[in-house]
């Protein structure tokens, strides 16, 4: 039984925040990469291409943790499949260079036949049990891309696979410079629109399925298992739904990383990589699609942010005395306890529990 | 009885060397309402868990409306017609009163991620539907006016009330009620009995473990009354009062 | 069979370090159901205390037996504070909270130990001086080091002194209490508080501990050592059935035969295909197989849920 999970009940509805705030924020997010890339430069709006796309896989695992309460510790597995799926075929390695139509559901379908793979036998065990075989699993598919170059080479092992081709959507090349009206517009800004669109596409789709039929069974499931197979839901078979779902959000942010990057290698896909992702779920908000975007963005972009420690030092003591790279993971453990001292429901909880907790005072 | 809707014959159950069931036998026809006591320990729940798929039994069959209920799939006993209760209520207390009956309209219902996804007008119209027959249930039960608070809130007799809710959504040929008046007051239990007469009346037969003999045989029609996972003895309340095993079951030996 | 011979005692010796840190994992899920995702640092963090005083104290000249004693006893006291530090600051205010929350809090510190620790030895290799004898003996073919000797026998001791404490003391029948139900335990007049601490203690000592073996056995420390050790002693820990003392020593020298067994034959079994660079696969993929036979891990009691 899932008792740690917080409960979405009354969903946090964006159709009732005022207009103008919405619509304020859409300017707000339509205009970020371009103010970046002139305030704070290339670099920066790389950052936020990269914060989109860890929104999109924490949006992936929200569905399995935050709705179903199945905690998975290797979901980069995910993400793993989607990208190495993309770079080979769309790379010199094999010589094919397939559309990115056709590579994305491609990468979300093979993502989520791997989700039923992995569920099959598993799903029956207690939490804390599904969460070290998810772990192995993941472990087990990053061994297999580090070593399947030999005996026949397919994913040309810790070396990983280059020269994957750029993302086109159709006429859209996101690799070329494009100017609109004397405004640069670069790959990491075109990239950064194309990923807005899929975290679009997410966030809805998260949304109408939480408040759907099936959302309502997983978030039964989370809250007591024996009670919903009572009430007739074929837990596993649910269960499994949700681990397909949020695979195929990992298996498309893949293929978009990998072509985006144009290069993939087995160190992208470490347990670490699956553990940060769960944090952005937990410490933004279990269950809560806002909770998790705000998670997602803050654990990629703080980390980005506190390189800046290296200047501060300089700036204040005229030399550097801490190794910046150490200081700043460093800072940022310490931050993401006292976070989660501090709110141990998450920054924005799915409101039940909020209400929940505030009237057991 | 012609055909009787549910038939369990000989069910055995151990766990490692306790033997919790012992060829237990019942069979309640459509339209009654069944009693099952017996001291703590006796096995009543245990009986209750093989009915409704969530234990194996290791001997014995099960027969419901005529045909073997698949054993250790509680989901399919559910689609199949049981519902139940828990002694220790198990709400998913967490969601709201009506999303709990909601779910309950699960397994009566079909719609899937696709109709999630593009919200189509039949998706649409199944969960109004589904959210519509909720509210009338939580109105037949009494607690209408609480539908919009979080499951874990409510007092503990309409959490109870809220569980025969959430059974009934699933539209059971039979419901099974785990201890329903445990820890209710005189006119809780009165009204509680009111209740069940009223879902046997609407056509749904009921099967219920009780402690109170007296609350039981006033209500209902048929008791089985089980001891050390035996059956010491069934029939009508006024056969099994009288029975000198059920006496020197529930007052010891000598007094009978 | 003198590879098999030699392979099961490769495993053995690594079994019991990985049966000491699983144990730790266990003891803390067993009493509050959590995964303590920081334990793997704590035996980085004895490894690495107990190089640095072995490194000083050698350095000064003082005898080897000497100065191990005192570099493990040192490594131990240091580890203790730790372990009840990390209770008191990101365990103890999370107790009534989410039961992910103390999970991440746990992944935060994992993170602050390994900085600190890198921030303090740098990230380069320490080395293990050379105290420990060097001599073998050899069986059949099989060489047994002093160090492999050394760990299994050590290790055994410190597991038979953990049973008997934790099955004949006043303070282990309070710990089994606790783990059985805390609230009732509390009532029964436990100091609940208190005996996770003191868990937290005890596995932190026994960390300390492995920590200096496996410094000793592979001769070197890092700031990053904690991890996969600490990854392999909590599968270890599942694998025994998560909670259950026996069960962690179980599964602890299980999974250490498995992976030496399967890094010693697995490119036989697979006709060359796989090599032995796949024998963390090897050791997962047992777990999951057991895990499919054995919902709760091979010595767990079946939590019967009451219905």
């Amino acid at each position: 039984m899932a008792y740690w999970a917080a409960a979405p009940v009354k969903r946090y509805d964006v159709k009732m925040r005022p207009r103008f705030i919405r619509w304020g924020a859409a300017a707000l997010v339509l205009a970020l990469p371009f103010v970046t890339h002139v305030v704070l430069g290339q670099g920066w709006v790389r950052i936020l291409d990269f914060a989109l796309l860890y929104v999109l896989l924490a949006l992936g695992l929200n569905i399995v943790v935050g709705y179903a309460g199945l905690l998975d510790l290797g979901y980069v597995a995910f993400f793993a499949v989607g990208a190495y799926c993309y770079a080979l075929f769309a790379s010199p390695q094999f010589d094919l260079h397939w559309p990115l139509w056709a590579l994305l559901p491609m990468g979300a379908l093979l993502a989520a036949c791997f989700g039923v793979l992995l569920g099959t036998p598993t799903l029956g065990l207690r939490g804390d049990y599904l969460a070290i075989v998810t772990l192995g699993f993941g472990e087990i598919i990053r061994i297999f891309l580090n070593n399947l170059n030999a005996p026949v080479n397919i994913t040309n092992g810790p070396q990983g696979v280059s020269l994957i081709d750029p993302l086109h959507v159709g006429p859209w090349f996101l690799e070329k410079t494009y100017h609109l009206g004397g405004i640069e517009v670069p790959l990491v800004i075109n990239v950064y629109f194309l990923f807005l669109l899929a975290v679009v596409l997410a966030v809805h789709l998260s949304h109408r399925l939480e408040n759907s039929r099936i959302g309502r069974a997983w978030a039964a499931i989370r809250e007591d298992e024996l009670a919903a197979a009572s009430m007739g839901l074929n837990t596993r078979n649910l269960k499994l739904l949700a681990f397909a779902m949020g695979a195929t959000f990992g298996g498309v942010s893949g293929g978009l990383f990998a072509g985006f990057q144009g290069f993939v290698s087995p160190e992208s896909f470490t347990l670490q990589e699956s553990v940060m992702i769960l944090c952005m779920v937990v410490l933004g908000g279990m269950g809560n699609i806002a909770g998790v975007v705000l998670g997602a963005v803050l654990l990629s972009v703080l980390p980005e942010a506190l390189r800046g420690l290296g200047g501060l030092q300089e700036f204040l003591f005229g030399r550097i005395w801490v190794d910046p790279s150490n200081l700043r993971l460093l800072v940022f453990g310490i931050a993401l306890v006292l976070m989660m001292l501090m709110r141990p429901e998450g920054l924005l909880p799915a409101s039940a529990r909020q209400r929940e907790l505030h009237e057991s005072k | 009885m012609p055909c009787p809707l549910l038939e369990a014959v000989r069910i055995g159950k151990r766990f490692g060397g306790l033997r919790a069931l012992n060829d237990v036998s019942l069979a309640l026809g459509a339209g009654s309402i069944t009693g099952l006591i017996g001291p703590n320990g006796a096995g009543k729940t245990t009986f209750f868990n093989v009915l409704t798929g969530i234990y194996k039994p290791d001997s014995g069959t099960v027969r419901f409306a005529g045909e073997p209920l698949p054993a250790g799939r509680p989901h399919a006993v559910a689609a199949r017609g049981i519902a139940r209760t828990f002694q220790n209520i198990r709400l998913f207390s967490n969601m709201t009163v009506l999303e709990n009956v909601m779910v309950g309209r699960h397994v009566r219902t079909h719609a899937g991620v696709m109709g999630a996804v593009f919200r189509t007008a039949e998706t649409r119209q199944e969960e109004a539907a589904i959210r519509d027959s909720a509210r009338k249930l939580l109105d037949y039960v009494g607690i209408a006016a609480q539908a919009q608070r979080i499951a874990g809130t409510l007092s503990y007799g309409d959490q109870r009330r809220l569980e025969i809710a959430r059974a009934l959504a699933t539209e059971p040929k039979l419901l099974a009620l785990d201890e329903p008046a445990a820890g209710m007051n005189a006119s809780e239990r009165m009204q509680l009995a009111n209740l069940v007469r009223r879902i046997r009346e609407d056509g749904t037969a009921i099967l219920l473990i009780e402690h109170d003999v007296k609350w039981v045989s006033q209500l209902c029609d048929h008791i089985t009354v089980l001891d050390y996972g035996e059956c010491i003895a069934e029939g009508t309340p006024r056969e099994v009062l009288a029975h000198s095993k059920v006496i020197e079951a529930y007052l010891g030996k000598g007094v009978a | 069979m003198d590879i098999f011979l030699q392979q099961l005692v490769n495993g053995l010796t690594l079994g019991s370090i990985y049966a000491l840190v699983a144990l730790g994992y266990t003891m803390v899920y067993g009493i509050m159901e959590l995964i303590n995702f920081a334990h793997g640092d704590v035996v980085m963090v004895g490894a690495m205390v107990a190089l640095t005083v072995l490194q000083a104290l050698t350095g000064w000249g003082v005898p080897s037996g000497v100065a191990l004693a005192v570099a493990v006893a040192v490594a131990m006291a240091v580890c203790m504070a730790l372990g009840l530090a990390i209770e008191r600051v990101a365990y103890r205010p999370l107790r009534r909270a989410p039961k992910l929350a103390p999970l991440i809090t746990a992944i935060g510190l994992s993170i602050v130990l390994q900085q600190l620790a890198a921030l303090i030895w740098g990230r380069s290799y320490l080395s293990f001086p050379s105290v420990l004898p060097t001599a073998s003996m050899s069986w059949h073919g099989v060489i047994i080091t002093a160090i492999q000797g050394l760990i299994i026998v050590l290790a055994t001791l410190l597991m038979a002194i953990l049973l008997l404490l934790v099955k004949r003391t006043a303070l282990g029948r309070a710990m089994r209490a606790t783990a059985q139900n805390p609230a009732v335990a509390q009532l029964m007049g436990v100091n609940t508080d208190r005996i996770i601490a003191f868990t937290f203690v005890i596995g932190s000592a026994l960390a300390a501990v492995a920590g200096v073996m496996v410094a000793a056995y592979y001769n070197v420390g890092n700031y990053t050592m904690g991890f996969m050790l600490g990854l392999k002693a909590f599968t270890a820990a599942v694998l025994g059935g998560i909670g259950n003392l026996p069960g962690a020593m179980l599964g602890g020298l299980l999974l250490g035969v498995v992976e030496a067994l399967g890094a010693g034959y697995i490119g036989d079994l697979t006709g060359g295909f796989f090599g032995s660079n796949y024998k963390d696969v090897f050791a997962f993929l047992v777990l999951i197989g057991v895990l499919i036979f054995h919902p709760n891990g091979l010595l767990g009691s079946r939590a019967r849920e009451k219905v």
